[in-house]
């Protein structure tokens, strides 16, 4: 299914055109995809260890965040907008007892964090099979990070909503 | 230290060990630890020293058919564990047990003798800050006859069972909403949906977290007592079927009608939600009902 998206880009105004891996992110894919599943696991584990401590901001208050229940352990994310650069920083938080969620958020982190509105939304949702990690971790565990992704993108929508009639008027 | 619960309240007591005996008998060579978690990294962030790794996903399906392993590849993963068929296997893991109780619930099903969860699991183990550690140490070298048979007739339910078993009580472990219909799939695990909502006819809903306690241990037995026996109105039938989305959350359900409350038959099945949900002409009723038996 979302090979056609890709076999086709010519024909798709738009986005699906613009469907290619911001560099930040292809390198986590390259990393991921050259090694075997056992190896893909130490990677993603070794992921979980380097998500980013919470700035002090958020730290004690998740309710100033939002909670990606599909998750299933908790994990709560945030962005922060710089509109003129039109970028987006990316917060997660997650428990230490949930390394393979904390792992996802980390490989998003890395691969997202910072960059601009519409690369981010141009990510291909099918982002947990090309990393390769179908046959390491099963369905059910990687929906928690096409969830994670699919707010990540909705929050920058609604964000680009909101400010969009001020930039018009 | 914290009193220990007196396992002795319970129809098995012995199905049923305590972190402290684990701590007192990890290095028992007759013993082999295995942790069984929701979370597949956790086991390698640090696990009871000794302890080896079961995952249900990849460890107890067959890779194939939708169905656990068979007899023979049961007894070689067994035997790659260090476990023989006179090995205690003590199983623990995240989330209030609820793998560990389904894994062994698998292990039931090939006839191993003895069978045990840790009280509390891992959340338990850690909060009384005991040793946590990331070496894995190699089991030892044991062989393990396959079985002769995987028993899916005692302890297992399939969809036909189910339809042979109306009229007799059944629970539904999955959380309010998903029994009533009002959604497909339970909190926090969206699009693991069905494509209808509701429940099979006539059976109770008692989610499986109310019989565990805050810190995921097992409630007393005259509060899960109370719970089924009672308010779910299990009386003293002597067969129930426990079912929920896929067979987890029911295990841990399955293990305390069994051996905590040591009602005759109980049966899991592990088909569950996702197979009557999305299953053609099969009954389903909707609302906080149980609903009325069909065909009586």
């Amino acid at each position: 299914m979302s090979q056609d998206q890709e076999a086709q880009p010519a024909s798709q105004p738009g986005d699906a055109g613009a469907r290619v891996l911001p560099e930040q992110l292809a390198e986590v894919v390259e990393e991921f995809a050259e090694l075997e599943d056992r190896q893909k696991l130490e990677l993603l584990l070794e992921f979980s260890r380097e998500l980013p401590e919470l700035p002090e901001r958020y730290r004690n208050s998740y309710d100033q965040m939002e909670e990606v229940v599909e998750c299933q352990s908790p994990l709560f994310l945030t962005l922060e907008y710089d509109d003129a650069a039109g970028t987006a920083a990316i917060f997660f938080a997650a428990a230490r007892e949930a390394p393979t969620t904390r792992g996802f958020a980390a490989i998003l982190h890395e691969g997202l964090d910072g960059l601009r509105y519409e690369e981010i939304l141009a990510v291909p949702e099918d982002l947990s099979e090309r990393l390769g990690l179908s046959k390491a971790i099963t369905p059910l565990r990687l929906r928690g990070m096409t969830a994670m992704l699919g707010r990540i993108k909705r929050n920058i929508r609604a964000h680009q909503a909101e400010s969009a009639p001020a930039q018009a008027g | 230290m914290t009193e220990e619960k007196d396992f002795s309240q319970y129809a098995h007591p012995d199905a049923l060990v305590s972190t402290e005996w684990v701590a007192q008998h990890k290095e028992d060579p007759s013993v082999v630890l295995l942790e069984s978690n929701e979370d597949v990294l956790l086991y390698e962030t640090g696990h009871i020293p000794g302890a080896q790794k079961i995952d249900w996903h990849t460890d107890l399906n067959d890779p194939v058919t939708r169905d656990f392993l068979g007899p023979e590849q049961f007894a070689e993963f067994a035997a790659a564990k260090g476990i023989t068929p006179d090995t205690t296997v003590v199983f623990y893991g995240d989330k209030s047990n609820w793998w560990a109780a389904y894994a062994l619930w698998v292990f039931t099903l090939f006839g191993h003798a003895d069978l045990r969860l840790m009280d509390g699991g891992r959340q338990k183990w850690a909060a009384e800050g005991r040793e946590l550690v990331t070496e894995v140490t190699a089991p030892a070298q044991v062989s393990y006859p396959a079985p002769s048979q995987r028993d899916d007739s005692t302890f297992r339910a399939f969809r036909e069972d189910v339809l042979a078993h109306f009229g007799k009580p059944m629970i539904d472990v999955r959380s309010p909403m998903e029994y009533s219909g009002e959604r497909t799939h339970m909190e926090g695990y969206e699009q693991e949906g069905a494509l209808r909502g509701g429940h099979i006819p006539s059976a109770a809903s008692v989610p499986w977290a109310k019989a565990a306690n805050e810190d995921g241990t097992f409630r007393s037995r005259a509060e899960l007592e109370e719970i089924y026996t009672e308010q779910a109105g299990l009386g003293k039938a002597e067969e129930v079927i426990a079912y929920c989305r896929i067979g987890e959350r029911s295990s841990h359900t399955w293990f305390v009608l069994q051996h905590l409350l040591g009602y005759g038959n109980v049966r899991n099945y592990d088909g569950s939600w996702t197979e009557w949900g999305n299953a053609v002409r099969l009954p389903i009723a909707t609302g906080d009902q149980p609903g009325e038996v069909p065909g009586a």
